[in-house]
């Protein structure tokens, strides 16, 4: 029996790419079958997104080998400062402070932007010896058999592997053709995502402030630059995308405050849309389900590609020590494995900001009271806060190795 | 190609297939044996490799290295170790088995030899590997210490055999006859008999007077909160395996 691959993965964006990495990295064959035509993803502003990187997803990326040519571009986080306020009027005065100097693996996480990242990968791939992409294809069906799985792309392409992973986004159609249900549902709110200059220096300090209609966090790129997630109700963000830059830092400046000096656009201007969007199962015989096509979650607290990452470095643990056994690593019961790993951690997460977002996106007297003593009392546990701290930096639980910085 | 195969009844191949595919899902009847057996790869796959110095990141760490396979049911060790690049003999005292076991390693597009026959048969043939897996099977024979002779002769000098099998004591009754026949059903009842459960001590005895030289022993614990197998270097108390070398 003739196979094009071991493993077929759908979606070349950042959770496919890294995937497609580790496991050819790890001596095994990948397609990587990507919907955008080749050189699109390494456009400047292809997307206008920060990450805040948790220092496991920074330590999985230097097991793989790209952290050194994305240091200089990323901004350590030295500190998170979590505020409720309201514009106009300033942040309470309970105040939510998290500082690396409380836990001893140094930085608790690194701004990167998308661009970095993504051309990074983009530039690793087709050096990768193992790895082949097939860029500006898609899937338009899949079959699984016993022994493998096939897939036709929309060119009449055929390809052949033991296990299809569906990389694929939060509509996943990899997932909807397996017969996956999904849950979920839209926060009617849109993520305003910009970089700003700014006068002062910001010390490495990641700001959170909890404003009526979502959160606003102005996280510290390199330089005097900052990137801003501004979370207003859909029709908000709708009106305030559409003026023009000096309208758009009108409505900014008196959210943003003055702390940091005078502010300028240092780039493009992109909205994103809010929702949940979880996948009932992320895993069916020879086929898995790996970032936002197992779970989109509220980007509230920066978790949504630290997740992603979280599932590419225990997804292909499971499939390279299956490997390494003899298995076949395509077999559901090697897949729920993955799925028992990531299932759990993923359902936290998502009542969590949720959670946090319903708390927080609310202009009700009773719940900010309740909020500011809540932000005011766990600042005053140290052992509490710590905790938080190591949860952020996404250092607690089973980590798969690559999170802790070591090989397959 | 013509190959004698074609002259089997499809009727029969249908029923082999449909056994095989009991034999390979992992929650059919062979669930317990599915949620052990990464474990016992591990065990297994790691031994050989310290043996032999192998390197298991390699695509095919095991070429070269002729493995027997007894007691090999749906081969759910023989395709692992073909597939880490093995020549193996898959052997089976129950004739029922070998068909299935062959129908389902074309289906994985894996060459393996699966034999209806014992090791005392093919230990008196003058065959010989250089690695004997003896897993679930010794608990099993009428006459142990004539079995692992025969274990014996099947070894190249510094061959390895890995045997697993289940301690005697309380928690062992407990364990594999309540426990897992009688409460979760994972073992049709019947399975074993405890009177023929042997304790590592008596086991690593029976195989110094085999003539093997054992080396290792680890127990097979199950954690029933995360509901999987791990390998423990103290708890020997239910399932265990060893691993023996033959010198000279």
């Amino acid at each position: 029996m003739t196979r094009d691959a071991d493993i077929l993965i759908v979606g070349g964006g950042l959770n496919g790419a890294t995937l497609a990495l580790a496991l050819a990295q790890a001596g095994m064959t990948v397609t990587l079958i990507d919907a955008q035509p080749a050189g699109v993803q390494s456009r400047d502003d292809f997307d206008g997104r920060g990450y805040a990187l948790a220092l496991s997803s920074q330590r999985l990326l230097k097991a793989i080998g790209l952290w050194g040519g994305l240091a200089e571009h990323s901004q350590p986080i030295l500190e998170i400062k979590v505020t409720d306020g309201r514009a106009g009027e300033g942040p309470s005065p309970f105040v939510l402070e998290f500082d690396h100097a409380e836990i001893e693996e140094g930085p608790m996480g690194y701004m990167l932007e998308d661009r970095f990242l993504r051309q990074a990968l983009q530039a690793r791939l087709p050096e990768t010896p193992g790895l082949t992409v097939l860029p500006g294809e898609t899937v338009t069906d899949h079959e699984v058999t016993d022994a493998g799985v096939s897939v036709t792309l929309a060119s009449g392409k055929r390809l052949s592997a033991k296990l299809l992973v569906g990389c694929d986004g939060a509509s996943s159609p990899t997932g909807a053709r397996a017969g996956i249900k999904r849950t979920g549902w839209g926060y009617g709110q849109t993520a305003l995502v910009c970089a700003v200059a700014h006068e002062h220096p910001h010390h490495g300090i990641a700001h959170q402030f909890f404003m009526p209609p979502g959160p606003l966090a102005i996280l510290p790129l390199t330089g005097n630059r900052s990137s801003i997630v501004w979370t207003e109700t859909e029709a908000e963000a709708q009106r305030i995308q559409a003026m023009d830059d000096a309208g758009y830092l009108e409505e900014l400046r008196p959210r943003f405050g003055d702390f940091l000096g005078e502010i300028s656009l240092a780039g493009a201007r992109f909205t994103y849309p809010l929702f949940l969007s979880v996948a009932d199962r992320f895993a069916a015989p020879r086929l898995a389900l790996v970032g936002d096509a197992a779970h989109r979650v509220h980007p509230i607290a920066g978790q949504g590609l630290n997740a992603g990452l979280k599932d590419v470095a225990a997804l292909a643990q499971v499939v390279v020590e299956a490997r390494r056994r003899g298995e076949d690593f395509g077999r559901i019961d090697v897949l729920e494995r993955y799925q028992r790993w990531r299932r759990f951690d993923t359902a936290t997460l998502a009542v969590a900001t949720d959670g946090f977002n319903r708390l927080f996106s609310n202009d009700n007297p009773l719940l900010r009271l309740a909020r500011d003593l809540g932000l005011g009392a766990v600042n005053a546990m140290p052992g509490l806060r710590r905790s938080f701290i190591r949860e952020a930096a996404g250092l607690t639980g089973d980590l798969p190795r690559l999170l802790q910085g070591r090989a397959i | 190609m013509q190959t004698s195969e074609t002259t089997v009844d499809p009727a029969e191949i249908a029923k082999f297939e449909a056994m095989a595919a009991e034999w390979w899902d992992p929650n059919g009847k062979f669930k317990p044996l599915h949620m052990l057996n990464p474990c016992r790869l591990d065990y297994i796959s790691s031994q050989i490799a310290a043996e032999f110095g192998r390197d298991l990141t390699a695509p095919m760490p095991f070429e070269g290295l002729r493995i027997l396979d007894i007691g090999c049911g749906g081969g759910l060790l023989s395709e692992p170790m073909a597939r880490l690049g093995a020549t193996v003999v898959g052997a089976d005292a129950a004739e029922r088995n070998i068909p299935v076991a062959r129908v389902h390693a074309e289906q994985s597009g894996l060459q393996i030899d699966y034999r209806h026959t014992t090791a005392e048969a093919m230990a008196e043939a003058g065959e010989q590997f250089d690695v004997v897996l003896n897993m679930e099977v010794v608990e099993h024979v009428s006459d142990p210490p004539a079995y692992l002779r025969a274990c014996h002769d099947l070894l190249k000098s510094g061959g390895l055999m890995v045997c697993s099998t289940i301690n005697r004591n309380p928690k062992s009754f407990m364990m594999a006859i309540v426990g897992a026949e009688f409460v979760m059903r994972w073992l049709p009842k019947g399975t074993h008999e405890w009177s023929k459960f042997i304790t590592p001590d008596e086991l690593f005895s029976l195989i110094s007077r085999a003539g093997l030289d054992p080396v290792d022993r680890k127990g097979f614990v199950f954690n029933p909160v995360t509901w999987n197998w791990s390998l423990s270097d103290k708890d020997l108390s239910v399932n265990y395996v060893t691993a023996s070398i033959r010198r000279g």
